[in-house]
């Protein structure tokens, strides 16, 4: 189903039907119609943009400047005290750091336990693949609170509780049931010539692995490794339940959970909010091209 | 040639990392998590076997109701209009902007419509807690276009406060299903438009009665996606409104959260807890049984 790696980007254009002559005034209409629904949409994404605007102005605004001159004026004199004492106040710096280690590690050992997984079902075709695959898709979509207070026992149990480790464990899992049904869906279109040359030349399976498989499904691994990295990154509920301490605060849990806690002024929350936003359109920027072709993939999350 | 490789079978071995995990992870603490919902449990003293008691007790809870309650409004907002709109963009992203101006502009709107959903909720929330604050943003700008008396105490009216918070989803959900949509319409057959616009139909009679059949089976996976997804929201509210004023915002997710980690009462929370997983399995089973009679369909 629609479950694809490979992107489809061929020109919209391509199938435009066949002109015909039409009369020079309803050509004309035509355009003037063609330029106001682009500027209808310009208008739209200027809506949809304007919460970043409205916070990115605000966050280099001084208090005083913000009260005098209200939300929506520019700011008068540009300043970084907000975005600077925020940063000091929860960390900042260390919370990027802690969800740059745990998205990392998350989504390099997710993937690998998703192709462990998909490996089995995929090529190796074991008993019951089906009922397997039904299984990690319902465990993908299974609630968090279905299973947030065990795991927050058994962390304390286990001296896990407010460390880093327990996160990436249980997000590794989490991760890996869609990725598990991800690479196994990619896999059934896998070439079974070179399974049989493989077969031929008497591979084994951990040879078959590493030396064809991966290589083969490298862009598809990419795709769910950005996957996880950036849905790992954006979790909310599972890191507010495992991280106490502001000093493992992830990106989110710094900007969301400090509010109210730290006394800080209506000018330090948008310089935070502006500090939550920023990495999310950087990594938007880098993996663009990754993410429009695996979204697809992520209908199924 | 059937020689015997050493490829034919034995692949259960590569599982038992993932097998184990699960095992540890998932299955166990979901299991879990039912066994606690038949004790009265405070998280530290032995838990105590009641029975039934604790769902009995929630078909009179206002806040239990409410979560619910709420949870279906917000359907609205996570489901129902955001793939409308998303058709809607969809269909002249790719139909009409896209010829008039070529795919690149039509892949521009696309990336900025679905800029928000790489970001995290719980961010999303907070610039939008700063824009509803009464002397915030949305205000000052209704203010300026003569607009004030529309000002509102966004967050903190209880009979408005669900709504500000289904403005925010809205505009955080709609390039999901853009972006599927938009997918969709790249493998669809053009043919068929083709065909339909050279009998005469309008572009609009095309839409509606070609296009939108054509990509049935992505809208049904957008509308059950963000169903499940409606079911499990949490930092939206949890950094908006923290479920108030009152219980005008409460979703079944905060009301288990507030359960578990602030009222010690964690034999009532698993039971909020294994209600939505069964909502949300049963959503799911009609899933995969739609899915599953579509791939039959396709295969005879």
């Amino acid at each position: 189903m629609a479950i694809s790696s490979t992107a489809d980007t061929r020109p919209a254009t391509k199938a435009a039907r066949p002109t015909r002559r039409k009369p020079l005034r309803s050509r004309a209409m035509g355009v003037v119609q063609a330029y106001g629904v682009l500027l209808g949409l310009l208008a739209l994404l200027v809506v949809m943009f304007s919460p970043f605007a409205i916070i990115a102005i605000n966050a280099v605004k001084t208090p005083t400047d913000l009260a005098a001159n209200g939300p929506l004026s520019l700011p008068q004199n540009p300043t970084m005290d907000n975005i600077v004492s925020f940063w000091n106040a929860v960390d900042f710096g260390g919370a990027l750091r802690n969800s740059l280690v745990i998205s990392l590690c998350v989504a390099v050992f997710a993937t690998a336990l998703s192709l462990l997984n998909a490996f089995a079902l995929g090529i190796g075709h074991v008993r019951g693949a089906i009922w397997m695959l039904v299984f990690f898709m319902l465990a993908n979509i299974l609630p968090n609170e279905a299973i947030v207070y065990p795991l927050y026992y058994m962390a304390k149990f286990a001296g896990l509780y407010n460390t880093q480790l327990a996160v990436i464990i249980v997000f590794t899992v989490i991760q890996s049931a869609f990725g598990t049904y991800f690479i196994a869906s990619v896999m059934r279109a896998f070439p079974r010539e070179i399974l049989d040359a493989a077969r031929v030349d008497g591979c084994g399976k951990i040879q078959l692995l590493v030396r064809v498989v991966v290589p083969i499904m490298g862009p598809s691994l990419a795709v769910l490794m950005v996957f996880a990295f950036i849905w790992t990154w954006n979790e909310f509920y599972l890191p507010l339940v495992f991280l106490v301490d502001n000093s493992q605060y992830t990106v989110p849990l710094a900007v969301a959970a400090t509010q109210g806690e730290h006394m800080m002024n209506e000018s330090q929350v948008a310089a935070s909010a502006l500090l939550g936003v920023l990495p999310c359109v950087l990594f938007f920027l880098v993996f663009q091209r990754t993410l429009t072709r695996g979204i697809t993939a992520g209908s199924y999350r | 040639m059937k020689r015997r490789s050493s490829l034919d079978g034995g692949y259960a071995i590569f599982m038992l990392p993932g097998l184990i995990a699960f095992a540890i992870v998932i299955v166990g603490p979901f299991l879990a998590t039912v066994a606690i919902s038949f004790t009265k449990w405070n998280g530290v003293q032995a838990p105590k076997w009641v029975g039934l008691d604790n769902y009995a007790g929630l078909l009179g809870d206002p806040y239990f109701v409410a979560s619910f309650q709420n949870t279906i409004v917000l359907l609205l907002a996570m489901v129902v209009i955001p793939t409308i709109l998303g058709l809607l963009l969809a269909g002249l992203l790719y139909s009409y902007v896209g010829r008039k101006f070529g795919p690149r502009t039509a892949s521009f709107f696309r990336a900025g419509f679905y800029l928000p959903q790489v970001m995290p909720v719980a961010v999303a929330g907070v610039v939008w807690g700063w824009i509803l604050t009464p002397d915030g943003a949305l205000n000052s700008i209704l203010q300026s276009v003569g607009l004030g008396v529309l000002a509102q105490n966004w967050l903190g009216n209880p009979d408005i406060a669900i709504f500000s918070v289904m403005g925010m989803m809205v505009w955080f959900q709609i390039g999901f299903p853009l972006v599927i949509f938009f997918t969709a319409l790249q493998r669809m057959d053009q043919t068929i438009i083709e065909a339909a616009s050279l009998d005469g139909a309008s572009s609009w009679q095309t839409f509606i009665h070609v296009t939108i059949h054509q990509i049935r089976p992505e809208i049904f996976v957008v509308v059950l996606m963000t169903t499940i997804a409606t079911f499990k929201v949490f930092a939206q509210v949890f950094v908006l409104t923290r479920g108030g004023p009152g219980t005008a915002t409460y979703v079944p997710s905060y009301y288990t959260y507030l359960n578990f980690f602030q009222k010690d009462q964690v034999g009532l929370g698993s039971a909020v807890a294994t209600i939505v997983t069964v909502v949300v399995l049963v959503v799911a089973a009609v899933f995969i049984n739609f899915q599953a009679r579509r791939d039959l369909a396709k295969e005879s």
